[in-house]
């Protein structure tokens, strides 16, 4: 397997994700294709974190630095799901609708 | 991993990724999220990444997603399936993806360090624990940013709570 095999997966990932918020009218909809999106991110830093090993020789290991900025990615991914469902709920409870194009008040 | 691990892996993320699009039904849509998670933890595990594989199927297929059909079961969603694809938002949603894999094709075929082979873990480290290793780092070189995504965390439940409460229950001051 080459990085360009992962990075690949990752970039056709991240096309769906982004094909999914435009195409799709539904609001949670677009939020799951926004975390497709957040996780094709995580595996391109954790390809580049594999195949850029750090040490030399006998001692070489992966470049756990790239696998920390995943951990913390995760973590602030999870709060955001919460705070954008909680978002939502208030949303749907003023207006009734998680339709994007009924909330066209800002439209002018 | 051997090849055919990973392209099985790798379709199984790619197609239910596209199920989580073309599905009607959001509940439907969540499911299909699950199972392409699940399919990017087995390739985190492919990279030698075990700890972040189980972190993903404990966080993301386990956590965020039983939040979302939460969320999908207590909203009404049976108006939403009723409802045509927009033509305008499918042509152009169609045009920026097209656009979008383009530029990918030529970024990864201009990408000379991408022709890279999976190098071998050294002999030392070939069975140390990748939790041991993160567990260091996160306590030494991330201290500061554990404790910033601490504080994050409790201001988004504060703020989720603040969020779900009912506007019409308003506290009465004691008399």
């Amino acid at each position: 397997m080459t990085l360009s095999h992962y990075l690949l997966l990752s970039g056709l990932l991240f096309a769906i994700g982004l094909a999914g918020v435009i195409v799709r009218r539904n609001i949670i909809i677009i939020f799951m294709c926004l975390e497709l999106m957040l996780n094709a991110g995580n595996l391109a830093l954790v390809a580049f974190s594999r195949f850029n090993l750090s040490g030399q020789g006998a001692a070489a290991q992966p470049n756990y630095n790239g696998q920390m900025l995943v951990f913390l990615i995760i973590t602030v991914a999870a709060a955001e799901v919460a705070v954008g469902l909680a978002i939502i709920v208030a949303l749907f409870r003023s207006r009734q609708t998680i339709h994007v194009d009924d909330l066209n008040s800002l439209q002018g | 991993m051997p090849e055919p691990l990973f392209l099985f892996f790798a379709l199984l993320t790619l197609i239910f990724g596209i199920g989580v699009v073309v599905n009607r039904n959001p509940v439907a849509s969540g499911l299909c999220l699950v199972v392409s998670f699940i399919g990017l933890a087995a390739i985190y595990v492919s990279l030698n990444a075990y700890f972040l594989g189980v972190i993903q199927v404990l966080v993301y297929a386990g956590a965020v997603m039983v939040l979302f059909l939460f969320i999908i079961m207590l909203l009404d969603i049976k108006a939403e399936t009723r409802r045509k694809f927009n033509k305008t938002a499918v042509i152009g949603g169609g045009a920026v993806t097209l656009g979008f894999l383009v530029l990918l094709a030529n970024v990864l075929s201009s990408f000379k360090a991408g022709d890279k082979r999976l190098p071998a873990i050294g002999a030392d480290k070939a069975e140390a624990s990748d939790v041991v290793e993160i567990g260091n780092l996160l306590f030494t070189n991330y201290t500061f940013h554990l404790q910033i995504v601490g504080v994050l965390l409790l201001v988004a439940t504060v703020g989720v709570v603040v969020l779900s409460r009912r506007e019409d229950r308003v506290a009465t001051p004691p008399q």
